[in-house]
C-alpha cells in the first residue's frame, strides 16, 4: 500500500506571532519555520507502517512557496521515500488545499492519506476532514492509536470525554493527534541521504481546480494583553488575596 | 436568513456546548433551527425545543446517527443545508469533526471558532495559538461555522417552545462504525464549564502527585486540567489537556501549578478571569499572565494551600 502524508510549513511553535503594523497579517520574514508538529505524528505513523509491513511506499505532500522544499526534505530525512511539491506562492485555505491532496492522492492511487490533526498557524482543523469528504472516504480524526487489517482500521480517537474506537473502511484519511507517537530524530546521514531523494515540482496552476479563497481577511491584530499581576510571598497571602481581593473562593 | 445549529448530545442530554452555538446564531440573526440527529434521542429534541429563541427543531431519529459518526451526519447536513445561510456547531471535538466534512461537500469554506460576530459575512476568529485575531468575510453562499463557547455565553436552557419536526433523509455510509469509548469519571467536575479550575503540568512529577490537586478541587469544587505535558508524560489522560490544540476554557479562576507556560498552553487558559501560578522557576512565562504568581516548590505550596482551605 502506498500512504500519501500531507505536510505543512509552520512559524516554529516556540516562536511568538509577531501581528504586522499594517494589520494585514502574521509577520513570517526571517521567522524560525518548521514542519507543523501534528504531521510530524502523521509522517511518524506512517514511518512505523512500513517498518511493520504494511506499507510499501510513503509519499510526503506539501502545498506552498519555494522554502516548502525545505519542509520536504526535512520529511525525506525522516524516512519518507519521495516528495511531491505542489508549488504556489499564494496562501490557500483548507478546501482549496484538500482539493489539490484529493488530485495528488487519485493520481498516485494511495491507500491511505495521514495528516495532522491541525496546522498551528491558522489554528483550522479542517484539511483532513475536508479531504476524506472529497475523495468520499471514511474519516478518522484525532487518532492517538491506529491498527490497519486488511481493509478495515481500527482506530483510537481522542475526544473531548475521553477516548473513542471506531472502525473504518480502507482507504481512509486519518488526522494525527500528539499522543500518537514520538516523532524520531533526524540524524546528519539520513539529511545527507535526503538530498538525494526524488522532489517532484508540479505548479498549482497546472492542476486546473478552483483554489479561489472563500474568505477575505480584512484584519489581523493582537488581542489584549493582560494587566500585570503581583508575586504573593506566601500561601497564607495567596488565600488571603483570592478570598478578600479577587473574590474568587 | 437562517441558521442551523448542529446540537451535541449522547442520545440522552443536550450538551452545555451546544447553548453557546445558539448565542452565536442568535448575535448573526434570522431564524434559528436546531438539528437533533440520533437514535432514540426524542428526549434531546424535547430539551432542544425548549432553549430559548429557536424556531424549529429537525429531529432525525436512526440508528446510522447513533453515535454522531461524521460521514453520515455530515450527508444529513448537506442535505437540510439547502434552507439555510448559516450552519454552526460548538467548536468541540464532535463539531471540529464533522462541519470541515459538510462544508466540503457544500463546496464552501468553514470558518474555525469564531469568538465575534460582526455580521452576517464577517467574523473574528483566533489564528496563532490565539496571538493574533483575524477578522474575515465570507463570501460563500452557505456560512459554515465553528463557534468558540468561552466567547459567547449560554443560551437560556429553558422558555422556549419550538416545534419539532421529524426528517429523514441522510446516508448510511457504511464507511466507520463505532466500536467502544473509554470515558472520564462523570463523577468529576466538567473541565470546559467550571468556574475553577486547578492544573498540573510536568512539575507534578507523576500520575499520583494529582491526587494532590483532585484534594483542592473537592474543596472548590473545582475541575482538575493539565498542561500538553503532564498528559504527554502520561501522568493525566488526554481530556484534561487544557492548551490550543486541547480545550480552550476561561473559568472564573485557574490555578496553574508546575505549569512552565508554553504558548500553546496559554493558548488555553490565558481568557480566565483570574489566574494563578504556582511554580518554582521564577522566570517561568506562567507568571507573565498570572494576577497572582507564588515562587514555591509546590510539593510544600499545594498542601498548605490544601490545609489552608
Amino acid at each position: 500500500m502506498k500512504v500519501l502524508v500531507c505536510v505543512k510549513r509552520v512559524l516554529d511553535p516556540q516562536v511568538k506571532a509577531r501581528v504586522k503594523a499594517d494589520g494585514s497579517g502574521v509577520d513570517l520574514a526571517n521567522a524560525k519555520m518548521t514542519m507543523n508538529p501534528f504531521c510530524e505524528n502523521a509522517l511518524e505513523e506512517s514511518l512505523r507502517l512500513r517498518e511493520a509491513g504494511i506499507v510499501e511506499e510513503i509519499i510526503v505532500v506539501s502545498v506552498g512557496g519555494g522554502k516548502t522544499e525545505e519542509t520536504l526534505r526535512h520529511g525525506l530525512a525522516m524516512g519518507a521515500d519521495r516528495a511531491i511539491h505542489v508549488v504556489t506562492e499564494e496562501t490557500l485555505e483548507p478546501l482549496a488545499v484538500a482539493k489539490v491532496l484529493k488530485q495528488v492522492a487519485e493520481q498516485e492511487g494511495v491507500g491511505l492519506v495521514l495528516t495532522g490533526k491541525q496546522a498551528i498557524d491558522d489554528d483550522s482543523n479542517q484539511t483532513a476532514q475536508m479531504l476524506s469528504a472529497l475523495l468520499g472516504w471514511s474519516q478518522a480524526a484525532y487518532a492517538s492509536k491506529i491498527k490497519i487489517e486488511g481493509d478495515q482500521a481500527t482506530v483510537t480517537r481522542e475526544v473531548d470525554a475521553g477516548l473513542e474506537t471506531i472502525q473504518v473502511r480502507m482507504p481512509t484519511v486519518m488526522s494525527a493527534d500528539l499522543r500518537l507517537n514520538e516523532p524520531r530524530y533526524v540524524k546528519l546521514p539520513d539529511v545527507m541521504k535526503a538530498k538525494r531523494k526524488p522532489m517532484d515540482k508540479i505548479e498549482l496552476d497546472s492542476l486546473g481546480l478552483d483554489t479561489a479563497n472563500r474568505l477575505t481577511t480584512l484584519k489581523v491584530e493582537e488581542p489584549e494583553g493582560r494587566a500585570a499581576g503581583i508575586i504573593v510571598n506566601s500561601v497564607a497571602e495567596l488565600v488571603d488575596k483570592l478570598r478578600n481581593e479577587a473574590k474568587v473562593i | 436568513m437562517a441558521s442551523l445549529v448542529i446540537v451535541e448530545h449522547d442520545n440522552n442530554e443536550v450538551a452545555a456546548a451546544t447553548l453557546h452555538a445558539v448565542t452565536a446564531a442568535q448575535r448573526i440573526g434570522g431564524d434559528i433551527d436546531l438539528l437533533v440527529a440520533g437514535e432514540n434521542c426524542g428526549a434531546v429534541a424535547e430539551a432542544a425545543a425548549k432553549i430559548a429563541g429557536v424556531a424549529r427543531v429537525k429531529l432525525a431519529d436512526d440508528a446510522k446517527f447513533a453515535h454522531g459518526l461524521a460521514e453520515n451526519l455530515a450527508s444529513l447536513i448537506v442535505e437540510l443545508a439547502g434552507d439555510y445561510s448559516h450552519l454552526l456547531v460548538a467548536s468541540t471535538t464532535f463539531g471540529r469533526n464533522v462541519m470541515p466534512r459538510a462544508a466540503a461537500l457544500l463546496d464552501v469554506a468553514q470558518i474555525s471558532d469564531i469568538v465575534e460576530v460582526h455580521s452576517e459575512d464577517t467574523f473574528m476568529r483566533p489564528i496563532y495559538a490565539g496571538n493574533a485575531l483575524a477578522t474575515v468575510q465570507s463570501a460563500d453562499r452557505i456560512k459554515a461555522i465553528t463557534v468558540r463557547t468561552i466567547k459567547f455565553e449560554a443560551a437560556a436552557a429553558e422558555g422556549g417552545s419550538a416545534g419539532i419536526e421529524n426528517v429523514s433523509g441522510g446516508l448510511d455510509t457504511g464507511l466507520s462504525t463505532w466500536v467502544s469509548q473509554a470515558l472520564s469519571d462523570s463523577d468529576r467536575v466538567d473541565l470546559t464549564s467550571a468556574k475553577i479550575v486547578i492544573s498540573g503540568g510536568r512539575g507534578m512529577q507523576s500520575g499520583e502527585n494529582f491526587g494532590m490537586l483532585h484534594s483542592i478541587a473537592g474543596k472548590l469544587g473545582a475541575a482538575v486540567g493539565a498542561s500538553r505535558a503532564a498528559v504527554d508524560s502520561g501522568f493525566v489522560p488526554n481530556e484534561l489537556q487544557v492548551g490550543q490544540t486541547g480545550k480552550v476554557i476561561a473559568p472564573d479562576l485557574y490555578i496553574a501549578v508546575g505549569i512552565s507556560g508554553a504558548i500553546q498552553h496559554l493558548a488555553g487558559m490565558k481568557e480566565s478571569k483570574v489566574i494563578v501560578a504556582i511554580n518554582n522557576d521564577s522566570e517561568a512565562p506562567i507568571f507573565q499572565v498570572a494576577d497572582y504568581g507564588l515562587v514555591a516548590d509546590l510539593f510544600e505550596a499545594v498542601p498548605e494551600l490544601d490545609a489552608a482551605l
